[in-house]
């Protein structure tokens, strides 16, 4: 143990250091390969100016090296493959889409993963906004915020350990050491096994995300609701609004753009949870999501890549649509520069 | 009662709903983790039996103990009885009830007679002592089962930790998250910090292109890269002789992951530092590289703080990607896929998955409420990232 904490130790010094000394080192070369000396002022502008053709791709050229080999080429590569069978050399067209529409499993991950679109991201901006309005108009706000947004830091697997023991299961009469089992038996309920719940379980996964993610909400459409002009507010309070009116009629609209940005952010979290799905009943019970199921076909049998890359094509073609809008927002907020 | 009506209407009844409604949502969100906190800590025979809400009353338990045999009888008077005390020397249990059916093991109060007809008696004390007694003599072979209702005082221990520490494997397991996390959060920011730089301050060609990339590579989802990244890494294992899953092979992938959220923030934040102190720089005669680590990176500080609290975050709690690229031995294994194995083989052992649990979300709780002000605003620059 103590071996792998000085080796680890180690190598992160080395790899910092081997950081450093590259970009260090390709810039001394730059300054070497084109010198500048006095005197020659021609020959001075031409290396000053071959300088600044080259440092700019010194400078990103780790960074789009590693976005080229593990995002750029295996997004390419996966578009292919996913039309290709399962060991990746037989070209089969589109059988594997035509396989997942007729799978059953397939169809199952697709009803749960819309059934997930339409509740978390929902759930998780409705709670946020209430939450943040609430919290906004006490003196222990902030301290309130700090503890609903702590799940924020909880790995989807402590998470899951966490709210597996809020949904344990003991046999009727016995006594329940789940707190939701023991609330439903102490108010003469019939304890229940959340979790293989058909249809129903899904929801029991979906308040482990909405547990986590509210707190993200709340911060930044917090941040949104203090950046409201007050002046708009006072208007409103002297043409006689009641709190309601305020808060549908003039808070809300001025941040609809924040609350479609926390709403898109979590739509994709929601595509891609995979944690607590494999935690918490490994896609049984009707609970699987694309993400699992893709995960799945990776190893099942030795491995499917072609089917496994086709579920994750789908995936990505849900994300698309919210990458272009991304793409364009931050042209538009670059105009300037 | 009129001074409470008074108070209340100071405050008002509106912000007083306000003020529970809010104790009641954080009380709620805090619970389920509550119930780990303290499940870790109790006696993993009471954790069994009863509710963790219950930890700090005395616990009621239905025990089964047995008289001495017939053979210890002596005779007092005209009745024959046997006599002794349930409990070894030195057990501080205390008994509330018996009974002699399993069906009522708290029929009697301790202390009291119990008539259990024809003259036979059986009276058990709070300290476990007890006298039966019968007017004829006893007989068969084994003493009389009877049935205790035994209270016991809570019982807090650090076994359970020190169990999953040594003989589960997560004390292990907590070096090598260790090993994973820092790299893979140093190397990105150091790689980010340049291309986010040059991204900003520097004309090149391609430029606009690039950035657009970016924050299109934000919401690529993991899935899509991980099947050619894996028969990549195969191959490269096997053309080289090396092993496929590797300490490096998971740090250059954490690196790329995390890559494009880093540059964007890093870049939003650079791009608003003043112009003219760079501009003057320049003028100066300072190289790029020397206004990069000399003014950029020092004045930057707020925006890298911000992304390495996300990425250890995030590198720390994710199981996909350690499940991909490392291996699942004892010496590779990070504490996500470690309590990811003990819920399949523990899956009733809830002092071991508690206790599991709570040393995997201690670190992140820890930097959370620490650096939790710089979280916070990098959330609000990069809430385009989705995670």
């Amino acid at each position: 143990m103590v071996g792998q904490i000085v080796s680890a130790v180690g190598v992160m010094i080395v790899g910092v250091l081997a950081c450093i000394a590259y970009f260090w080192l390709s810039n001394k070369l730059l300054d070497m390969i084109f010198p500048v000396r006095d005197g020659d002022v021609m020959a001075a502008s031409r290396s000053l100016r071959r300088r600044a053709i080259v440092r700019p791709w010194l400078f990103v050229g780790p960074a789009l090296l590693v976005l080229v080999v593990y995002l750029v080429y295996p997004v390419i590569a996966t578009l292919i493959l996913s039309f290709y069978d399962r060991s990746g050399t037989q070209f089969v067209g589109i059988s594997n889409y035509q396989w997942a529409l007729n799978d059953r499993e397939f169809r199952q991950s697709i009803f749960n993963n819309i059934l997930w679109l339409a509740v978390v991201p929902a759930a998780c901006t409705f709670f946020g906004l209430v939450i943040a309005v609430l919290t906004d108009r006490i003196w222990w706000g902030n301290i309130a915020k700090s503890l609903v947004f702590m799940p924020m830091a909880i790995s989807f697997v402590g998470a899951s350990v966490i709210w597996k023991f809020v949904y344990d299961y003991r046999a009727e009469g016995e006594t329940q050491i789940g707190i939701l089992n023991a609330i439903v038996q102490g108010l003469g309920g019939t304890p229940q096994v959340w979790i293989a719940l058909p249809f129903w379980n899904n929801f029991f996964l979906m308040a482990i995300l909405i547990w986590i993610q509210t707190g993200f909400a709340m911060v930044i459409l917090s941040a949104a609701l203090r950046g409201i002009p007050e002046e708009t507010i006072e208007a409103a309070v002297i043409d006689g609004a009641n709190g309601w009116q305020i808060f549908w009629k003039i808070m809300v609209p001025q941040i609809w753009g924040t609350i479609a940005v926390v709403w898109t952010t979590i739509t994709i979290l929601v595509l891609k949870v995979f944690d607590i799905v494999l935690t918490m009943t490994n896609g049984q019970w009707n609970t699987i999501v694309l993400a699992n199921l893709m995960f799945d076909w990776m190893f099942r049998g030795g491995g499917d890549s072609g089917r496994s890359a086709a579920i994750a094509v789908i995936i990505m073609l849900a994300v698309t649509p919210i990458m272009v809008w991304n793409i364009r927002r931050a042209n538009r907020e670059m105009g300037g520069h | 009662m009129a001074a409470a009506v008074a108070q209340l209407r100071r405050i008002g009844l509106p912000r007083l709903i306000v003020h529970l409604s809010v104790l009641a949502i954080v009380l709620l969100w805090l619970f389920p983790t509550l119930g780990i906190f303290i499940s870790a800590l109790r006696d993993k025979d009471q954790l069994a039996v009863s509710g963790w809400w219950t930890a700090l009353s005395t616990a009621h338990r239905t025990e089964v103990a047995r008289l001495a045999d017939p053979a210890t009888q002596k005779q007092e008077g005209n009745l024959y009885v046997i006599a002794g005390n349930v409990w070894e020397a030195g057990d501080a249990r205390t008994i509330d009830s018996f009974g002699t059916r399993i069906q009522e093991p708290s029929a009697v109060k301790a202390g009291e007679t119990a008539d259990l007809g024809e003259g036979e008696t059986l009276q058990v004390n709070a300290d476990g002592s007890y006298r039966y007694a019968k007017p004829e003599a006893f007989d068969g072979s084994r003493g009389r089962r009877i049935y205790l209702t035994v209270t016991t005082p809570p019982e807090f221990t650090f076994d359970n930790y020190r169990t999953v520490l040594n003989s589960e494997g997560i004390g292990r397991a907590f070096i090598n998250s260790l090993t994973v996390a820092i790299p893979a959060t140093i190397i990105p920011i150091l790689v980010a910090a340049f291309a986010a730089y040059a991204l900003s301050w520097m004309r090149f060609a391609g430029r606009t292109l690039m950035i657009a990339m970016v924050v299109g590579l934000i919401v690529v989802p993991l899935q899509m890269s991980l099947i050619p990244l894996l028969r990549m890494y195969n191959e490269i294992g096997t053309i080289f002789g090396v092993p496929s899953k590797t300490y490096a092979g998971i740090w250059l992938a954490h690196t790329a992951f995390g890559m494009p959220l880093a540059i964007y923030l890093l870049r939003n934040y650079m791009v608003g530092l003043p112009k003219e102190i760079i501009e003057s720089a320049r003028v100066d005669g300072a190289s790029d590289f020397e206004i990069f680590v000399k003014i950029v990176l020092p004045l930057s500080f707020p925006a890298l703080a911000s992304f390495a609290i996300f990425q250890f975050l995030w590198v720390w709690n994710d199981l996909l990607v350690a499940m991909v690229f490392l291996g699942t031995t004892k010496d590779q294994i990070v504490l996500t896929g470690n309590l990811n194995a003990l819920l399949g083989s523990r899956g009733g052992n809830w002092e071991i998955l508690t206790a599991s649990a709570f040393i995997t979300i201690i670190v992140p709780l820890i930097v959370f409420f620490a650096l939790q002000r710089y979280l916070v605003r990098g959330l609000l620059a990069g809430s385009v990232k989705g995670g």
